[in-house]
């Protein structure tokens, strides 16, 4: 679907030469939702921009939908941008334009009749839920109506790709969960390949398949978002799991734990998919007769299903206390005993 | 009233004088319009990273507008002496100011349209672009309406120089309201038709200051 291979981009500025990506090796398939993840200058937006040819790759090949995109042009490239479609961070929609304007913009470039323009753009505007809004312009809407707008616009000429540039970075949180439900949704129905990128982890979290974690440039960790929550690589990935998971603040509490209850094991647990519904704890009590003191817990959804997050405190008498930590490992649940905070 | 007030005025000369002013600055701001918007934009598209980044054409580009904004209007008419006889067989009347006229302007205009241009969010020719727009679709369908308030209010600005320069252009036998106020009025010393041709001036200014920030505000949809 989307392959990219040993891939650099060097940028050519006043001081010098600047890499901006770095030997990736990237594979995305149809239909999945690809989360890149990266603090700022990281090189992300260079790379999404490499999938629809606004940047070309120093080395290495880009292939999108069966087309070599890093080495057409010209009327060829505009062709294939028609089914990578993006959208961005400031929505950039043309103000002059009405919300049914703007939609049907891609689809006057695509030289689509004018009747048929206007029933897809009815079309489109029922499915991003801006009904009763298509005369307005974008100055008269809110960030989340724009970013819709945005979203509406991108799928006009029923993409296979839709590439995501930061596309909740400037919206609140509330606004930012309800952008993301409808990508996820637009996912489903259509069945379109995603891939976004982000500096919040909470994004991934939500409506990623797979992720990948860039730092200066390089791809330094692939793989399913649940496998990359549950046991991250990269020290920059463990960042961004606590970016999440919580565990920033915990550490305080587990360490008032550890002073205050010397006796006992504190012991992270995490759970994935079915395991986070098992009444796994009272069963620890009931069948071993140890004490369990819960210090912290965190449930998770994740496009693959939920994940969580538990630290307890087991004590009782030490062999009830291997025996109860048995039984949880066993479990197929990810137990690891913490020491210090 | 009137008569007694501006004994020397003839309303048929001034009314003449009038449509030649109009006459002149019509035309002559509908070319420059055109003119100034294609240089503006070429010099805006050849600039660094746009679709057509050229140094060499932007600097060649950039110079030409630079040179002929910087010479004074009144020597530039004399200058284009040669090239109006050749084009028009002649160097009096109001058709032989519109080759100054719209020379004048055209660079004036086109450094305006560049700033106009500029203004313009990135992202949106960006966006453009990954939709598979064309150039020549991103010149019309994004940069000139995106830009328009910004190039109507330009051009009400460069309308009202060019009233002005028809005035000066009145010294190559123009016509028009500055050539009726300075030869009928100052060199045969009658004030009343001066000021009466100065308030003629101020009214169509007035009007086109007017016209153009009606316009521009009702196509600014920000």
């Amino acid at each position: 679907m989307i392959e990219l291979k040993d891939i650099t981009k060097v940028y050519k500025t006043k001081n010098g030469e600047l890499t901006a990506v770095q030997d990736v090796n990237l594979t995305i398939n149809k239909g999945e939702i690809f989360g890149i993840i990266g603090y700022s200058g990281a090189g992300k937006s260079t790379l999404i921009r490499l999938l629809n040819g606004l940047e070309k790759p120093t080395s290495g090949t880009v292939n999108v939908n069966g087309q070599q995109i890093s080495s057409i042009s010209g009327s060829k490239l505009r062709l294939a941008r028609q089914k990578i479609s993006m959208i961005f961070q400031h929505f950039n929609l043309l103000w002059s334009r009405t919300v049914a304007e703007n939609i049907a913009f891609p689809l006057e470039i695509a030289g689509v009749a004018k009747s048929e323009r206007a029933k897809k753009v009815k079309e489109l505007i029922d499915l991003v839920g801006l009904s009763g809004r298509e005369n307005a312009y974008p100055s008269q809407l809110s960030g989340g109506q724009k970013q819709r707008v945005g979203i509406a616009r991108a799928l006009a000429n029923n993409p296979e790709v839709l590439l995501c540039d930061e596309a909740t970075s400037a919206l609140d949180p509330e606004t930012t969960d309800s952008i993301l439900e409808l990508l996820l949704d637009i996912n489903k129905r259509l069945g379109l390949s995603i891939v976004l990128i982000t500096h919040e982890m909470h994004v991934i979290q939500k409506i990623c398949h797979r992720v990948a974690v860039m730092e200066a440039g390089r791809i330094v960790e692939t793989g399913e978002v649940l496998r990359v929550f549950q046991n991250p690589q990269a020290e920059i990935t463990k960042n961004f799991v606590m970016q999440v998971s919580g565990t920033k603040e915990t550490k305080v509490s587990i360490e008032q734990v550890l002073a205050n209850y010397p006796t006992g094991k504190i012991v992270k647990l995490t759970f994935i998919g079915n395991k986070t519904e098992q009444p796994i704890i009272s069963q620890l009590i009931k069948q071993f007769d140890v004490e369990v003191n819960i210090v912290h817990g965190n449930i998770s959804q994740t496009a693959n299903g939920p994940y969580g997050t538990l630290i307890v405190q087991i004590d009782g008498e030490n062999s009830n206390v291997v025996q109860a930590l048995n039984l949880l490992k066993s479990n197929e649940i990810q137990t690891e005993v913490i020491e210090h905070a | 009233m009137l008569s007694t007030l501006f004994p020397n005025v003839s309303w048929e000369d001034m009314w003449q004088a009038t449509y030649d002013t109009l006459y002149m600055t019509i035309i002559s701001t509908g070319a420059t319009f055109v003119l100034g918007l294609a240089i503006g934009i070429l010099l805006f598209l050849t600039s660094p990273h746009q679709v057509w980044a050229n140094k060499v054409a932007n600097f060649i580009t950039g110079s030409l507008v630079n040179i002929f904004r910087s010479i004074p209007f009144i020597v530039l008419i004399i200058l284009l002496i040669p090239f109006t006889k050749f084009l028009l067989g002649t160097i009096r009347g109001v058709n032989a100011a519109l080759p100054a006229l719209i020379v004048g302007a055209a660079p004036f205009y086109a450094r305006m349209v560049l700033i106009a241009l500029r203004e313009i969010d990135k992202g949106v020719i960006e966006a453009a672009r990954s939709m598979g727009a064309k150039t020549s679709t991103i010149i019309w369908k994004v940069l000139i309406p995106e830009a328009l308030p910004a190039l109507l209010s330009g051009i009400t600005v460069t309308a009202v120089t060019l009233v002005g320069y028809t005035a000066m252009a009145g010294i190559i036998g123009a016509g028009g309201l500055g050539n009726l106020a300075f030869i009928d009025g100052f060199q045969r010393s009658r004030e009343d038709v001066t000021l009466m041709a100065t308030i003629f001036i101020l009214i169509v200014v007035f009007v086109i200051q007017f016209i153009g920030d009606f316009v521009t505000t009702k196509t600014d949809k920000r």
